[in-house]
């Protein structure tokens, strides 16, 4: 039988399947359904953890002690986990290990688009990457088994394309492996485990013999294959790329792999020695191109295809017509001939919800006239005008550190760092602890919705729930700052304007290190709602105020405002800084 | 069997991944290769949600290629007008007759372009468009979050299978409360007399 399923959910699928018994991972798009799929299978422990790295971590520790494990994470989020990553390709495991990278070309929900399949050759493991969901769920299970044969962490990589993507996925009739019957035991072997430089460096010997041994391997594992056709084109592809090229050549000869790293050489080379011109078609970095071209082998690439963006097979098809290698495709030429223009069209970006917290709090901190350095979430949202009220986004955590940094430079502006209650307990905590220890002048502001509600409202160690639905102890963001030393420390409404503004002027005026929770539960997670207010188009002066609150129910009307009542939430921020009194409930 | 590629147009919250799910699963009960691609992430803020389905006997991309789409089905006028040039000449154009002005429009800074206007972008780029009161009608039923079934029903007509696979699988992806006023809807968009 056979059922659609994402990328996402074959992946946790093929987890399932494969005896997998641990995960953990902390969300992040296009990778989130991976653990909220896999925690949903009986017999299996799945967890968000507060970040990537003690994710790693976790499922480090499960493989050590003999239990298959995997890990999942957006691209930018093995940047977090990273420093793990390399020690545990040094000591190896003793059960598979997986680690999941899904990656965003095209930027679609991201800060950045690099490639981790760079990461496979930095750290020196083995990478499969899948080219539709049925792959996903069998390249987990080829995973765990390399994982065990090489004593390796394996690394799987999706794209946007794949992960979100449904195709049909064979669902087996046999279940998971039963589990063991007796727990695991934990084996002491500090040789293996303990990397100090004396056993770290025996270590990296059987590092680099073992990613000889699995480039052999490579050779002969069916899923790195030869398509013979047309020996004209000899197409080098792998995951969702792939499938694009075979749109557009389908006749052509392709070298089809499923292992990206490390490459097979010999089998590269008789398949170059099997067409007239070889051509690597791959998304960002000339990955395979350049290693191919290392070993002496003619071919093309990015001279063809682009290094930045998301490919897709119209692309594929402009680039390839451009260079000569496919005559033009007519309905393209037709279409483009027409001259069909949709650039003057109004564009549709995303904007925070009506009735969304950081509304108000971005009207505050616009008004207060302070910099602002933020961070990433829903939030990252009040950079966008009309409210333009945040000066830097980097990365996870980065907020608090940037702010410290432009006060030690000795920057006049009154600065607030802002970052959102899931973020804080990701990578805020210690760039907060050193506001503190080296004192700076620097407002935290906490943007707390109480759930991680940009990729899709998941549970964090606020909120006293785990992922699968246990209540646990909530580590309360108030107790903790309060902890550390932060006497300065103020819980807000964003609802209440006054009052914030209030209280983030005692703030900045206080030349100290401070923090102000600003609380409001994400609406769209409490599907809390309250009556629309109403516009006298009598009182209305058309001042725009109202509107500049970025609210997507105000609309513009002849000479006044109108609001939509079905959109709006009711939260009344329009009613307070109507200055002509014209909005009421 | 021949290829058919459907491209699927909304805002956030209208419901498309839904429809796309359906479409998705009538496509594998009728014994095509499917594959369906779209990008969640920030949609649900209220920006533009693009689906790709595409049936066939060989389907590789999941990406409905520029110039191939033999259908596409807009759940919102301006959105719908973004994809001209996906359409396959004599491509057929499923337009749900609702406005959602985005921000900018609310604004007063951009103008919302007309009917007049949407129909000629699409229809220049080789499509034929056929205007559907999905929202209307859905919101007669009872509940205007349904147009995109509405939609589907009309899409059925054109796609020339029978309604079994399409209520099996209304069956099997509504949740309970819901299934009886999605199936009325359904069948009111087949019912529609369309040009």
């Amino acid at each position: 039988m056979k059922k659609m399923m994402t990328g996402n959910e074959a992946i946790a699928y093929g987890a399932y399947l494969n005896g997998v018994r641990v995960g953990a991972a902390y969300p992040g798009t296009p990778s989130t359904e991976i653990m909220d799929n896999l925690s949903k299978y009986q017999g299996v422990y799945a967890e968000w953890s507060p970040n990537e790295k003690v994710a790693l971590d976790t499922g480090t520790g499960a493989a050590y002690a003999g239990t298959r494990a995997m890990v999942s994470m957006k691209h930018v989020g093995v940047n977090v986990a990273s420093d793990s990553l390399f020690y545990a390709v040094y000591t190896g495991l003793k059960a598979g290990l997986v680690i999941v990278s899904a990656d965003d070309p095209g930027m679609h929900s991201s800060q950045n688009e690099q490639d981790n399949r760079n990461y496979a050759r930095f750290a020196k493991l083995p990478m499969l990457e899948p080219s539709d969901s049925e792959e996903a769920k069998e390249y987990v299970g080829i995973a765990l088994e390399m994982s065990e044969t090489f004593d390796t962490p394996v690394m799987l990589r999706t794209v946007t394309r794949i992960s979100h993507s449904s195709t049909p996925v064979e669902i087996s009739e046999e279940g998971p492996p039963a589990p063991p019957s007796e727990p695991p035991l934990y084996e002491r072997n500090p040789q293996k485990f303990v990397m100090v430089p004396a056993y770290a460096r025996g270590r990296h010997i059987v590092v680099e013999e073992r990613i000889k041994k699995i480039a052999e391997y490579a050779e002969n594992i069916s899923i790195n294959r030869i398509e013979p056709g047309d020996d004209n084109i000899g197409i080098i592809a792998a995951g969702s790329v792939y499938q694009y090229a075979k749109e557009v050549f389908p006749e052509a000869t392709f070298l089809k792999l499923g292992m990206v790293y490390p490459p097979p050489e010999k089998l590269i080379r008789e398949f170059a020695s099997r067409v007239k011109m070889v051509v690597a078609i791959e998304e960002l970095d000339p990955f395979f191109e350049g290693q191919i071209r290392q070993m002496g082998i003619e071919v093309r690439g990015k001279d063809i295809f682009p290094i930045v963006g998301e490919f897709n097979p119209g692309l594929i098809r402009q680039c390839s017509v451009s260079a000569g290698l496919i005559p033009a495709f007519e309905a393209t030429a037709e279409a483009a001939a027409a001259g069909t223009s949709t650039t003057e069209l109004p564009i549709r970006p995303p904007m925070l919800c009506p009735g969304c917290g950081h509304r108000g709090m971005f009207h505050v901190f616009r008004e207060s006239g302070a910099l602002v350095l933020g961070d990433i979430g829903c939030y990252t949202l009040g950079s966008a005008p009309p409210l333009s009220a945040m000066h830097t986004t980097g990365c996870m955590g980065a907020g608090i550190g940037v702010a410290h940094g432009i006060d030690k430079a000795g920057v006049k502006d009154r600065i607030i760092a802002v970052i959102g209650d899931s973020t804080f307990f990701h990578a805020g905590i210690h760039p907060l602890i050193n506001v503190l220890y080296n004192e700076s002048t620097v407002t935290v502001v906490i943007a707390d919705n109480s759930v991680t509600a940009m990729t899709g409202h998941q549970q964090h160690p606020g909120t006293g729930i785990t992922l699968q639905k246990k209540t646990t102890r909530a580590v309360n963001p108030e107790q903790l700052v309060r902890s550390l030393g932060f006497d300065k420390v103020d819980i807000c409404d964003p609802y209440d304007l006054d009052g914030l503004a209030k209280t983030l002027e005692d703030h900045l005026g206080s030349g100290k290190p401070s923090v102000i929770i600003v609380r409001r539960p994400c609406v769209l997670y409490t599907r809390e709602k309250s009556k629309a207010p109403q516009i006298d188009p009598e009182l209305c002066v058309n001042c725009g105020t109202c509107l500049e609150l970025g609210c997507s129910p105000l609309m513009q009307a002849e000479d006044y405002v109108t609001i939509d009542p079905i959109l709006c939430n009711g939260c009344g921020l329009c009613i307070q800084v109507c200055p002509a009194g014209a909005i009421s409930k | 069997m021949k290829n058919i590629d459907i491209l699927m147009a909304g805002v956030g919250g209208q419901g498309t991944i839904l429809a796309s799910n359906i479409l998705s699963e009538v496509g594998l009960e009728l014994g095509y290769t499917v594959k369906k691609s779209e990008v969640h992430g920030m949609a649900q803020r209220g920006g533009t949600v693009e689906s790709h389905v595409r049936w066939g006997d060989k389907v590789y991309a999941p990406l409905i290629e520029q110039g191939h789409a033999d259908f596409l089905v807009g759940f919102e006028m301006l959105e719908t007008a973004r994809w001209p040039l996906y359409l396959k000449k004599g491509a057929v154009v499923i337009v749900n007759r609702y406005r959602i002005p985005p921000p900018v429009v609310n604004l007063g800074k951009a103008k919302y372009p007309s009917e007049q206007e949407i129909k000629s972008i699409l229809t220049s780029a080789g499509g034929r468009v056929i205007w559907v009161e999905g929202t209307r009608i859905a919101e007669e039923l009872g509940n205007p979050a349904m147009a995109g079934v509405v939609l589907l029903g009309v899409l059925s007509n054109m796609l020339g299978c029978n309604e079994d696979a399409w209520v099996k699988v209304i069956q099997r992806l509504v949740p309970e409360k819901f299934l009886e006023l999605n199936k009325k809807a359904f069948l009111a968009g087949r019912a529609l007399q369309v040009a």
